[in-house]
């Protein structure tokens, strides 16, 4: 990426970039240190998948489907002990601006697979010994901080699905930018900052799954991207759980379990 | 009656009195969610009555529809929307089956109607069509839907299904399993799918029994908008 062309990240007031607009290379201010970018969720979506839900966060628009649990294939995959959870993260071409190369990469395999690592403790997995629980995610438009948001949706997914789980997995990330450590960042932060921390929590346990760090940060700073990134994790949680309580209230009103 | 929607990881109960039911685990004293669904209290229990989901969990003695995935010279693998695919012995079935002629009788593809006579601690479940109720399902045609929405398909004391019944001349089978097989004039099969659809997209609003009937009789236009 080209660094020359770097916006000013923050403004004379300390705000942080809160629009763009692409025509006229503008940017409006307004955003705080601490604040996330919108995040909409909504469960459901998919007729097909046992589970889904799709999500937008800021300019980041996600799909995520869940299967099973399945028979697992091919056989040398299953775990006689506990059910496997497969995640494949993809890029649509159109995603990004310059189009990305269609199949899997070595970005989304790896992004794949500590998705997967992540979401596994939250999953009571040693009820479906041998079986598979396979989940997808599809980055439709991406902004950046793409992980967090795929792996918010699909925890989303397979509480849908009806995945018996410990508690929602919740991710956020906090970076560093002109020497701040800030909640949450945009694209323009992600290019011209100096770090990214992408983690992922259990609020329900507390437990830390995913811990990621892009850049240099201060032990300090280090400490207090992680505050901010787990505190905002709880906030989008709540979130989480809106959307399938609103999935799932229309049923509920009639008594349900008929 | 509105009973509250929990998600995984909900507190239903901290007392320490009450035991984890159905779709809910113990921490300690506490009790918690696994699943999302409805908060239902007993006396010294609580669980979830699960909303999600499209998968069908095994129970012993339940009639399940499945399809043959794969014959082997004495056994059949079969797929009845579960977690994992179940296996039918040569033994299980009403035919004397030599060995290796397993696909004369039922070949891959083909559907039965059959019965799940064991669940073991793994969840695995092995089925038997040794029961007059059990057959083999020729023709027709199958469909899935979530096995949540099976009570209201068939509806209380068989309501929904009768009316089905009555106001087609098709043949149908509800599988537990959420599998629902019928067979039919190629009209009436339409017919009967597009009814079960709506029975399952409004499966929560009240009189639906009626409007299904409607349905049948005088076509999707006559059928007034569900109420809540």
């Amino acid at each position: 990426m080209a660094k020359a062309d770097a916006p000013d990240l923050l403004n004379h007031e300390g705000l942080r970039i809160a629009e763009r607009d692409p025509v006229n290379d503008e940017y409006t201010y307004g955003r705080g240190k601490d604040e996330l970018r919108p995040i909409e969720i909504e469960a459901g979506v998919l007729n097909r998948a046992d589970g889904s839900a799709y999500l937008e966060w800021g300019e980041n628009k996600v799909l995520a489907a869940t299967y099973g649990p399945r028979e697992c294939h091919p056989r040398r995959d299953q775990d006689p002990a506990e059910a496997v959870v497969r995640v494949t993260y993809n890029m649509a071409p159109f995603s990004v601006s310059d189009r990305t190369r269609p199949g899997p990469s070595r970005r989304d395999r790896e992004i794949g697979k500590v998705t997967s690592e992540a979401l596994e403790p939250a999953v009571l997995t040693q009820l479906y010994p041998g079986a598979a629980i396979d989940v997808f995610i599809e980055i439709i438009e991406a902004e950046a901080g793409t992980r967090c948001a795929g792996l918010t949706a699909a925890s989303v997914s397979m509480a849908d699905a009806g995945i018996p789980m410990k508690g929602l997995v919740t991710s956020c990330a906090a970076g560093k930018i002109e020497d701040d450590v800030v909640l949450d960042l945009s694209r323009e932060e992600d290019f011209h900052g100096e770090a990214d921390l992408p983690i992922a929590v259990v609020p329900k346990t507390g437990d830390v799954v995913l811990l990621q760090m892009d850049g240099d940060l201060s032990a300090d700073e280090f400490d207090e991207a992680i505050d901010k990134a787990y505190e905002a994790c709880y906030d989008i949680h709540d979130l989480q759980k809106q959307a399938l309580v609103d999935r799932y209230q229309g049923s509920a009103t009639n008594g349900g379990n008929r | 009656m509105s009973r509250e929607v929990v998600v995984p990881g909900d507190l239903l109960d901290d007392s320490g009195q009450k035991e984890a039911g159905s779709n809910a685990y113990k921490e300690g004293s506490e009790v918690y969610a696994e699943r999302v669904g409805l908060k239902k209290e007993g006396s010294n229990h609580v669980e979830v009555v699960a909303l999600s989901g499209k998968r069908y969990e095994p129970q012993r003695g339940d009639l399940v529809i499945g399809t043959i995935i794969e014959a082997k010279p004495s056994i059949w693998f079969l797929d009845i929307n579960g977690p994992s695919d179940v296996g039918m012995h040569v033994n299980e079935v009403p035919w004397r089956v030599d060995f290796g002629e397993t696909t004369k009788y039922l070949d891959i593809g083909e559907t039965a109607l059959m019965k799940v006579y064991h669940v073991d601690e793994q969840r695995e479940a092995q089925v038997t069509m040794k029961d007059r109720t059990c057959r083999k399902l020729e023709g027709g045609t199958t469909i899935t839907v979530p096995p949540s929405k099976v009570p209201r398909i068939i509806g209380r004391r068989g309501s929904m299904i009768k009316t089905i019944k009555n106001n087609t001349d098709c043949r149908l089978f509800v599988g537990k399993n959420g599998v629902i097989w019928f067979d039919g004039e190629p009209e009436e099969v339409s017919h009967v799918r597009d009814a079960i659809h709506m029975i399952v997209d409004q499966a929560h609003t009240s009189g639906l029994t009626e409007r299904v009937e409607t349905f049948l009789d005088e076509g999707p236009e006559a059928v007034d908008p569900p109420t809540e």
